[in-house]
């Protein structure tokens, strides 16, 4: 490739102030479009005669600048010595390296909020809503009531839950229920009462929690998951299939006379039946996870629920 | 009269190599194209190196109906399922579309098992394409995470159940699975946001990153060539001495690795 004449130095037009007083009759005018129509007239005035000057200089090729002789080719004496290919200077490593760090900075301010926003609400105010279930005389003693809800009325059907309700009688005298919810241990699939639901006394109570409905159920066999065959016995035991564990329960109290379902646990396994079960509980964790043995070591934090 | 049909016959050529020639001459995208599209591969390059290409356009297709379902799609709980049997029975050709769509994703997974098949039986995953084959596997994981966020938008009965046992399967992860099935979740219960997030990932988020990884994928077979088939008798030979190598010989054509298995056909 060969050296054209004036490849190696950009071709300036010659200095001129004539844009600089066009562009300022564009501003005069701009403003006194939204001022006032001296202020525009004015900047027409401006931009018009600055815009043919600069026109004119334009045409008849630049004007010759008189203070500035045309510069030398080669000057004698550079006043910087010529770098060495490769080498860069101080200010130049300044400026990248300024460059990239403001660009981390700004990257960071606008992701960080909104990586945030994408994952931490899973996490805060996730707190349990309470269920009311209707009054207590809606649970015969030692039966099984298949009670189905919804967990946050705000949201809607999406939260409707089904927990497994039996009334065990007084204990030291005060109400014990057995409140098992249906989530597998395994996958979360829903557990079916392994025996008969009698459909025919079916309640609807409307309580703060919408339509909750009650069927009383014989779960002779206890509960199985329908997906891949968990079993369980009526306490929640895990009898056969993959479960990890028992299946999770309810927090309940009575409230004016009525079951108010609370917050949900984990459990490992109960021993005994009834009023008198000791529960192995734990925090709530989610289905296939260990909460005893060595295999919980795998699960050392749950989120906040 | 001939003479004149050739004349008119350049004026309609230069008529349309104008506007190519202005645009190459200031973008140089017509050259990059077709270095792109009319690049060398071996002389016995088969249909079985076709099945990419099949996964792209399996890709494609999904791409443009699914941006047709989004115009009436509508993520809600309340909405959801209603809007899919809108689609699909009410709204004109929607049954089409949405069939497209539907099925075009278990073609698209298929296609990509049966390419990354035919990649790992030819070899061409070796020297120097590993990188491509890595890509390729983040790819293929990225497509089944599309086709897990998507089994949720019809928003039946097993769209839901199959999600719930999917997040809760990443929630077994060891450590760190709780927390990838709340994020998965968007909370401690499946919930309104979990539909909405799902759809987020899978017409946003995923395709996203599925079309940075193909760019990806396709810049590194364009810089590396296409692999022989193994039976290949032309990659057995070695380059002829005499002749210049090809422009972009590389790895179209065996180097020095190659000399030591040469085989020439016996008659």
């Amino acid at each position: 490739m060969e050296d054209r004449p004036g490849d190696d130095q950009p071709q300036l037009p010659p200095p001129s102030l004539w844009p600089v007083g066009f562009a300022v009759g564009i501003v005069c005018l701009l403003v006194g479009l939204v001022v006032s129509w001296p202020v525009a007239a004015v900047g027409a005035v401006l931009a018009l005669v600055f815009g043919f000057l600069w026109a004119r200089d334009v045409a008849t090729g630049g004007r010759a600048v008189p203070g500035l002789p045309p510069e030398e080719p080669a000057a004698e004496a550079p006043a910087m010595p010529e770098p060495a290919p490769g080498e860069r200077f101080p200010r130049n490593k300044f400026l990248e390296g300024a460059t990239l760090g403001l660009g981390a900075v700004i990257g960071g301010i606008v992701t960080l909020p909104a990586v945030g926003f994408a994952l931490l609400p899973a996490f805060v105010k996730q707190g349990a809503h309470e269920v009311d279930l209707g009054p207590v005389d809606d649970f015969p003693e030692n039966k099984f009531v298949v009670a189905t809800f919804m967990r946050n009325p705000a949201q809607g059907e999406i939260t409707r839950q089904t927990a497994f309700i039996r009334n065990n009688g007084l204990l030291a005298g005060k109400p014990s229920f057995t409140c098992i919810s249906n989530r597998c241990a395994h996958l979360g699939c829903p557990v079916q009462a392994g025996g008969p639901l009698f459909e025919g006394q079916k309640k609807v109570e409307k309580t703060a929690n919408g339509e909750v409905t009650l069927i009383p159920a014989l779960p002779a066999a206890g509960f199985i998951c329908p997906c891949h065959g968990g079993a369980y016995d009526q306490e929640g035991n895990r009898t056969a299939g993959p479960p990890v564990r028992g299946l999770d329960r309810y927090e309940f109290l009575i409230r004016e006379g009525r079951l108010i379902l609370g917050n949900t646990f984990s459990v490992a396994y109960v021993d005994g039946a009834g009023a008198s079960a000791r529960i192995h509980r734990y925090e709530l964790s989610g289905p296939g996870q260990h909460v005893d043995g060595p295999e919980a070591w795998l699960y050392p934090l749950q989120p906040p629920h | 009269m001939a003479s004149k049909k050739t004349g008119r016959k350049q004026q309609m050529g230069a008529a349309v190599m104008y506007p190519l020639d202005w645009l190459e001459e200031r973008s140089g995208l017509v050259g990059g194209i077709k270095y792109f599209l009319f690049r060398k591969v071996p002389g016995d390059t088969s249909w079985w190196h076709t099945l990419g290409s099949a996964t792209l356009t399996a890709f494609l297709v999904q791409l443009v109906t699914g941006v047709i379902l989004a115009m009436y799609y509508k993520p809600s709980p309340a909405e959801a399922h209603s809007s899919v049997e809108h689609i699909t029975n009410d709204l004109t050709l929607g049954w089409l579309v949405r069939g497209m769509h539907r099925w075009g994703a278990s073609v698209f997974i298929i296609l990509m098992f049966m390419h990354m098949g035919r990649v790992f039986l030819f070899g061409a995953y070796k020297y120097p394409r590993e990188l491509n084959w890595i890509v390729g596997v983040l790819l293929l994981a990225t497509g089944l995470f599309e086709g897990l966020t998507g089994y949720l938008l019809p928003f039946d009965q097993t769209a839901y159940w199959a999600t719930v046992v999917a997040v809760n399967i990443n929630g077994t992860a060891p450590f760190l699975g709780p927390y990838i099935a709340s994020v998965l979740r968007g909370g401690a219960e499946i919930g309104p946001d979990t539909l909405a997030r799902f759809y987020s990932l899978h017409m946003l988020l995923i395709p996203g990153a599925l079309m940075g990884l193909i760019g990806l994928h396709l810049y590194l077979i364009v810089r590396l060539g296409v692999t022989s088939p193994p039976w290949s008798k032309e990659a057995a030979e070695l380059p002829d001495p005499e002749s210049p190598p090809p422009a972009r010989s590389g790895l179209t054509q065996p180097g020095p690795r190659a000399s030591g298995v040469r085989r020439r056909p016996t008659e």
